[in-house]
């Protein structure tokens, strides 16, 4: 088994206005000096050994993502 | 001849019962599709409803782009089947690949309900062929995630192949690139759109009855007698 991490965030060009509305509250929270956020997503697959890289790479594009409006990293980690 | 027209259902599916009306009141008869069959019950065309299928989880349709029934609309589709998506329907269509772009959360975070008015921007499609070109309709309007966004390349080739049917008049209301509120294949047999013209189908439940030229679209680009 190995834990894997799919990072989903929302393309540079593509309006992120959930980012935005976090950024816009952090002032009237009283945290200033944060100039922007984006929001994504966090996926934490545990997996077998026989996964490899493709497969992987195929669940991440074809559905973690869509790549139309998403970037998407994957890294396995260690436990 | 009568025309027979799928509507499918999803878990969390809400406006089929509305679209269904809109198919019987264009004069066709309405199939009831479920997600879970993926046999169509030999309908001459589908149309994929609103509403929140699984819940929106993941991403809105990413999830009913999966189910059985889409893997027999999108064969269906790409042998000429005409295919309507209504809001959440047009989230599962550009999900499925069969129409492109994507739909994301609206600029400013703000559910849009509204009336909505709509220029005809082809009126060569499957659905959209009962309106003249430049012609303005009213349409219910309700989405969070209705923004439609697409790369460059793919915003100037719609827009250079006529394949945006209906745009935005007036104020843009959630952020869609080119105020695009609807667009089609490249044939023009499958078609999507955030407004719901099965919400404006007659004065007694809708704001007008402009949604009903869609259905009787269909059943012209169907050969049959509406």
């Amino acid at each position: 088994m190995a834990r894997v991490v799919v990072d989903v965030m929302p393309k540079p060009e593509i309006l992120d206005p959930q980012g935005q509305a976090v950024a816009g509250a952090l002032p009237r929270l009283g945290f200033d000096g944060v100039t922007e956020v984006r929001q994504g997503k966090h996926f934490e697959l545990e997996v077998d050994d026989s996964v490899d890289d493709d497969t992987l790479a195929k669940i991440a594009e074809g559905f973690l993502a869509n790549p139309v409006i998403e970037d998407w990293t994957i890294r396995r980690v260690e436990q | 001849m009568t025309a027979r027209i799928g509507v499918i259902t999803f878990p969390g599916t809400l406006d089929d019962v509305d679209a269904a009306r809109a198919v019987r009141y264009s004069g066709a008869e309405a199939v009831s599709l479920w997600h879970a069959d993926a046999d169509l019950h030999g309908v001459d065309a589908v149309v994929v409803p609103g509403g929140f299928s699984y819940g929106d989880y993941l991403r809105c349709g990413a999830i009913a782009r999966f189910a059985p029934v889409m893997t027999s609309v999108i064969d269906a589709a790409a042998k000429g089947m005409p295919v309507l998506g209504i809001c959440n329907g047009f989230q599962i269509l550009c999900e499925a690949g069969l129409l492109p772009g994507a739909l994301v959360r609206n600029d400013k975070l703000h559910f849009v309900c509204r009336d909505q008015w709509l220029r005809v921007e082809n009126n060569t499609t499957a659905w959209s062929t009962r309106y003249d070109s430049g012609a303005e309709v009213l349409i219910p309007l309700k989405s969070g995630e209705g923004s439609y966004m697409a790369d460059k390349p793919t915003l100037e080739r719609l827009e250079g192949d006529g394949r945006v049917v209906f745009r935005y008049v007036g104020e843009n209301p959630n952020g869609s690139r080119s105020d695009i509120a609807g667009v089609a294949d490249e044939r023009g047999r499958v078609v999507g759109l955030m407004p719901h013209p099965e919400h404006a189908i007659d004065a007694l439940t809708g704001p007008s009855d402009d949604g009903l030229g869609m259905f009787y679209s269909a059943l012209d680009a169907l050969g049959v007698a509406a």
